[in-house]
């Protein structure tokens, strides 16, 4: 065999000379690896964004939903009858001996004037156990407490969004008044920073209020059902089980809910939740990392195509190369390294290719991007395979060749 | 011991069922430094003998032995050897590659005979002077006239210094003025020991050599020395 520079050599020239081919061949693999690492790179990111959420919201939180997990109680209970009360609230407080503390989360989207400015958020109805739940500091003022709530006083508390917007940046809310649906309130604290959530809204553009004031000014009466869900902390991020158990039973009681029949609330743990859209997530970037897969192996199947061509094309070259004196293995690797260098070059451009559609994508859609080194080398070793695996059978048929035929050959 | 011994070489070609013998029973043996042409009308074998000899393909029946190495029975890589080193190839259609200098297809056996790079040009640059080529080595084949691809083919057979250079109508394609200079080239090397075998049509340029085969049929009909030295520049 005759060095592996002069065989790159010969296979780097016959690029070369038919370079809008060799990129045309190229192109099913630089399809194939694009795909492969953008998807990768999509789907890790959203792995790690459901891993933040996790841990910003915190391992050992649990909600209970109106409505059955079939009744779409997973989306928050919007939409479905509401059937968890206030007494089934006091109850999950008091009996259930796993459960730290819970606190009740209403929603609603309205906009809030400042003197200087309009922003319309979500405002939130809640006890102050929310942000020991939570885990949510108040950087600046007091926040809400119990005396707020059993007045149902007009106090507010703000994320740092909603302050900026309606204040200007930098500049301290504590005091300030803004007014909700005709009422005026006083901003008595500022939530600490807490980023997107697993979902890529934007937590800190929030206004909370007391329960008591959210159900009577702006919900329109408190009700004897939770309009919204109860949020609820496990006394230890083991417990999550034992408190989705506790909590369950209880409910049924107070449900009087027979044996056999379906629940008509859903308790899950934040940390399922995120099992359970990472379980999905992962299932999905397989899935598509596998048609990628399938995309680079027709790239490999028309890089095959092109060496047979070459091949034949060049049967005369390989006649004269045969005839004064290349061994047999010195066209086979000059064919297989083309195809490896054709096939690799492919690769290199595919993976700058997936990364800058993965970076464009992500930027457009929000999305996270994680681009692990790993997936990386594995696509450029694979494409590499692809060139070996789909190059041998042109080389080898090359490498056969009998002299005198080759040169014969018209 | 001969360079050169056939011992009742047949080669038979099988086209469905009817065997065709290319050469049958051929017997000859070659010395160092002989000069040849051999003759004989269209389809009697002559580049069957050639690229028997130029090890390009076995014989059917009967041995080879070229410099005492038995050549029957040799792989396709051993036979790609003896070639290499052994025997430079003149064809009747240059066989250059095509969009490639003059220089590199010098170079070619090099390549496979795993000459160091800088030594492989020095002597593709000497070979390419010695055919009177050195004004045209980066030219490619297209951009050559035939008599001058014909010369560069005659510098890539040299240049790996191997005792043995056949020719296969190696004037077929050229005009009788660039014949004379290509003939003239080859008798030259024979002045320098190798052995070179040539095959011709024609009889003056037959005439250069110094031994005439003629072959029919597949057979060798007549072998003479021609002691004629005319045709060369004194
Ligand atoms: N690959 C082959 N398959 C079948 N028959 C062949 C093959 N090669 C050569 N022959 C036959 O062998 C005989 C000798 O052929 P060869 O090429 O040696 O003749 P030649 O003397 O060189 O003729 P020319 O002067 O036309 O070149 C011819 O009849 C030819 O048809
Ligand atoms: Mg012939």
């Amino acid at each position: 065999m005759i060095s592996v520079t002069e065989t790159a050599r010969l296979g780097f020239r016959a690029l070369l000379r038919n370079k809008t081919r060799a990129f045309l061949t190229a192109l099913g693999i630089i399809i194939g690896v694009a795909a492969v690492i953008c998807m990768v790179a999509i789907g890790e990111g959203a792995k790690a964004r459901i891993q933040n959420m996790l841990e910003a919201t915190g391992t050992n939180v649990l909600i209970v939903l109106s409505g059955s997990t079939s009744q779409g109680g997973m989306r928050g209970g919007f939409g479905s009858q509401p059937t968890l009360t206030w007494e089934d609230l006091r109850a999950i407080q008091n009996e259930a001996p796993s459960v730290r503390t819970a606190a009740p989360l209403s929603r609603m989207s309205t906009p809030v004037i400042s003197e200087t400015a309009t922003w319309t958020t979500t405002v939130h109805g809640t006890t102050p156990e929310y942000f020991d739940i939570r885990d949510w500091a108040i950087v600046t003022g007091t926040g809400l407490t119990q005396a707020d709530e059993s007045g149902a006083s007009r106090s507010a508390v703000v994320g740092k969004t909603v302050a900026s917007k309606l204040f200007g940046e930098g500049v301290n809310p504590i005091g300030q008044s803004i007014r909700i649906r005709e009422s005026p309130y006083t901003i008595v604290g500022m939530l600490d920073e807490k980023g997107q959530s697993g979902m890529g809204s934007d937590q800190d553009d929030a206004v909370f209020v007391p329960m008591a004031t959210f159900g009577a000014r702006i919900q329109g009466g408190l009700g004897k059902f939770i309009r919204g869900q109860i949020y609820l902390s496990a006394i230890s991020p083991q417990a999550t089980t034992t408190v989705e158990q506790e909590v369950t039973k209880l409910l049924r009681e107070k449900h009087r809910i027979p044996e056999g029949e379906e629940d008509d609330f859903s308790v899950r743990s934040i940390a399922e939740m995120a099992g359970a859209m990472s379980a999905t997530t992962t299932t999905l970037s397989a899935l598509l990392a596998s048609i990628a897969l399938v995309s680079l192996i027709v790239g490999g199947i028309g890089v095959m195509n092109i060496m047979l061509v070459s091949v034949t094309e060049r049967t005369r070259e390989i006649g004269i190369r045969l005839a004064v004196g290349a061994q047999p293995g010195d066209i086979l690797a000059q064919f297989l390294v083309e195809a490896l260098t054709l096939a690799a070059i492919g690769g290199i451009i595919g993976v700058a290719l997936g990364i800058g559609a993965g970076k464009l994508l992500s930027a457009q859609f929000g999305w996270s991007l994680v681009i692990r080194p790993d997936i990386v080398v594995l696509a450029l070793l694979v494409s590499g395979l692809v060139g070996v695996v789909f190059g041998l059978y042109p080389a080898r048929k090359a490498a056969r060749l009998d002299p005198i035929d080759a040169l014969r050959y018209e | 011991m001969a360079l050169i011994e056939l011992r009742d070489v047949s080669k038979i070609y099988v086209s469905g069922d009817t065997e065709l013998a290319a050469l049958k029973n051929v017997n000859l043996d070659v010395e160092a430094g002989e000069f040849i042409a051999v003759t004989g009308s269209s389809g009697s074998g002559k580049s069957t003998l050639m690229n028997i000899i130029g090890c390009l393909d076995q014989p059917t029946h009967g041995t080879y032995t070229l410099s005492g190495q038995a050549i029957a029975g040799l792989d396709r890589g051993q036979l790609a050897t003896i070639r290499n080193h052994f025997i430079g190839f003149v064809f009747q259609s240059f066989n250059l590659l095509a969009r490639t200098s003059a220089l590199e297809n010098v170079e070619l056996p090099m390549i496979y005979a795993r000459v160091p790079p800088a030594e492989r040009r020095k002597r593709a640059r000497e070979a390419l002077e010695r055919v009177g080529l050195a004004d045209r080595m980066s030219h490619t084949s297209s951009q050559l006239s035939g008599g001058q691809q014909q010369r560069v083919a005659i510098a890539r057979a040299l240049v790996t210094r191997p005792p043995l250079i056949l020719a296969d109508e190696p004037t077929g394609n050229l005009d009788t003025k660039t014949s004379e200079s290509v003939m003239t080239l080859l008798s030259d090397l024979r002045k320098t020991g190798i052995t070179v075998a040539f095959v011709t049509h024609e009889t003056d340029i037959a005439a250069y050599a110094e031994r005439l085969l003629v072959l029919r049929d597949g057979q060798i009909v007549r072998d003479e020395r021609t002691s004629q030295q005319s045709k060369e520049p004194t």
